[in-house]
């Protein structure tokens, strides 16, 4: 099913010409109304005109979300100030907040990409979508109730949190698909678990769009189970509308990336240079529709590749492979660097625990993993519980090439976030 | 085949843990016979034979606990020198490896709760033997 099929399907050739027009324009754009973009040009003797193929892409400068700090609140605006429609914010942990502006325009074409991804994954007029990422600042909720409004469905803005008043909704609306966080996903399986509802027999539950955190194939295979639905990876940031920037077709082989709307690189985090094809790095983004807010070679800190064959869904737009961690959440230990991400997928497919962890360093590079016991895990005796600890500290250091202390905490005692889960406390003096 | 039902329950192990557990238990009217604890650095392992197993054991879940029941064996001893030996020697003969194993007296009846792999065979040697393997309801009439 497609939403857009003449677009989705546009040959590459076409494709990769439409991507070159709408650049030239991007630059032109920003050189002529962004003073940040100008000065960056001056600085590397960069004339806007001198932009004539899509390769010459590695001459642009990177902008990263330090620029988009600095710039705080409006220095990237590309439109008049009454032109512009919505703000949001992005998830800044510390610090000053990444200001995003879009027009009237930008939120249509917000909409749009989450519509086609919709429809990518069969979702149609039908479906009653229930809403659970935090409806507000955040792009993640309003963006894909745009979208879902576009396509007809029903929506519901349940918002997260709440688990019984969620299950009511899907119970009463009988909600065919939803939108969460991976973490709040497996929290509301574990949830219904508790409660004895059984998703296949008292829900109409279909498919659920995740994402916003990076999380694994077991995760998904958890949450497939748990909720008795398919999962659609999805992927997103703020800075590039939100959702519905790359998500999954029912293939669910990958996410394609509009790339009538972004233009992509994959780059080497450290030296900022091209990976390898089909290899992993950072992904870099430009936007290429963006009124208000155009960005040229957006650092995402998000790792992943490209995957290089046509997918047989019939879409031309490449995908990527699940991110696989963030360049900044990575972890050096004792000298190795670790993605939370690795440990994550060594838990999730040990048999006898649950699916929260928490990951904390401390001293000189001490490593302590605590991972909930799972009921079924449990059989009462002590002697299988400390065998099931060596077990997973030794998988671990098979994976990360450090051996950390495991600790076992009971069922459901580790902090559950309903939005982006915590999963590293960094205690260390070094 | 007599056999008699621990509750097991995972716990932290820290202040006030076997208070809460012991707190549901009360709450739900239900009398411990006899308790065991096991400690492996942060956490531990509470057996307890009681009442009414399978109403705890579902009490404790309710409240967050890990808790499970495990079948074992009851064996009725004479409270008398070499009583607890005669036990012992009668299992290593027949070669069936005790894991753990605790014991009370109440009423002048010594009663031995042994965990065991193969339950079954357990009972089965120790009933040849001519000793008295008791039952759920026998146990907890003493």
């Amino acid at each position: 099913m497609f939403w857009d099929q003449k677009i989705e399907t546009i040959d590459r050739v076409a494709l990769e010409r439409l991507q070159l027009e709408r650049l030239r324009e991007t630059v032109s754009r920003v050189a002529d109304r962004v003073p940040f973009y100008r000065q960056k040009f001056a600085e590397l003797g960069l004339k806007p005109g001198s932009i004539r193929s899509l390769a010459d892409l590695r001459r642009l400068p990177f902008t990263t979300s330090a620029d988009l700090r600095a710039t705080y609140p409006a220095g990237l605006l590309a439109v008049p100030p009454d032109e512009v429609l919505r703000l949001h914010t992005s998830s800044g942990t510390t610090g000053k907040p990444k200001a995003i502006f879009f027009s009237r325009a930008d939120v249509e074409s917000a909409a749009d990409l989450c519509a086609r991804s919709f429809v990518m994954a069969g979702v149609t007029k039908k479906d009653v979508f229930q809403n659970m990422m935090t409806y507000g600042l955040f792009t993640g909720a309003l963006m894909t109730h745009y979208g879902a409004e576009k396509v007809g469905c029903l929506v519901i803005p349940a918002g997260p949190g709440n688990s019984e008043r969620q299950v009511l909704l899907m119970q009463d609306f009988r909600t065919t698909f939803v939108h969460l966080t991976p973490s709040y996903a497996l929290y509301l399986a574990d949830f219904m678990e508790k409660k004895g509802v059984k998703p296949r027999r008292d829900l109409a539950l279909r498919k659920a769009f995740v994402g916003a955190e990076p999380y694994t194939e077991e995760t998904r295979r958890k949450i497939e189970e748990g909720l008795g639905l398919d999962v659609y990876n999805s992927y997103g940031l703020s800075e590039m509308n939100g959702p519905g920037v790359a998500f999954e077709c029912e293939q669910k082989q990958g996410m394609h990336l509009w790339e009538d709307h972004f233009v992509i690189e994959i780059i080497d985090p450290q030296t900022g240079e091209p990976a390898p094809e089909g290899k992993p790095g950072e992904l870099v983004m430009t936007t290429l529709c963006r009124e208000a807010m155009p960005l040229l070679r957006y650092r995402t800190r998000d790792i992943t590749s490209v995957i290089l064959e046509p997918c047989s869904c019939g879409r031309t737009h490449r995908r990527l492979r699940r991110i696989t961690g963030r360049s900044d959440d990575m972890l050096i230990v004792r000298g190795v660097n670790i993605y939370p991400q690795q440990i994550e997928r060594v838990l999730m497919a040990t048999r006898g625990i649950g699916r929260n962890y928490l990951i904390r360093l401390e001293g000189l590079d001490e490593m302590t993993v605590y991972v909930e016991l799972a009921e079924a895990g449990f059989d009462g005796q002590v002697e299988h519980l400390v065998k099931m600890q060596s077990q997973i500290a030794e998988k671990l250091r098979a994976e990360i090439l450090v051996k950390p202390r495991i600790e076992l905490v009971p069922p459901a005692t580790l902090p559950v976030t309903e939005g982006k889960a915590k999963r590293v406390i960094d205690n260390r003096k070094l | 085949m007599n056999t008699v039902k621990l509750v097991a329950v995972f716990a932290e192990n820290k202040p006030g843990q076997a208070a809460r557990i012991t707190g549901i238990l009360a709450r739900a009217n239900i009398n411990i016979r006899c308790i065991t604890m096991a400690s492996s650095g942060a956490y531990g392992v509470m057996k307890l034979l009681v009442t009414e197993p399978d109403l705890a054991c579902q009490s404790l879940k309710h409240e967050g606990f890990a808790a499970t029941l495990m079948d074992v064996i009851a064996v009725e001893m004479a409270d008398k020198p070499g009583a607890l030996h005669a036990v012992a020697d009668c299992l290593a003969r027949n070669h069936v490896n005790v894991e753990n194993t605790s014991g009370f007296v109440a009423n002048r009846h010594a009663i031995l709760v042994v965990e065991v792999q193969d339950v079954a065979r357990a009972c089965e040697v120790l009933q040849k033997q001519g000793m008295r393997v008791l039952s759920q309801k026998e146990t907890l009439a003493i």
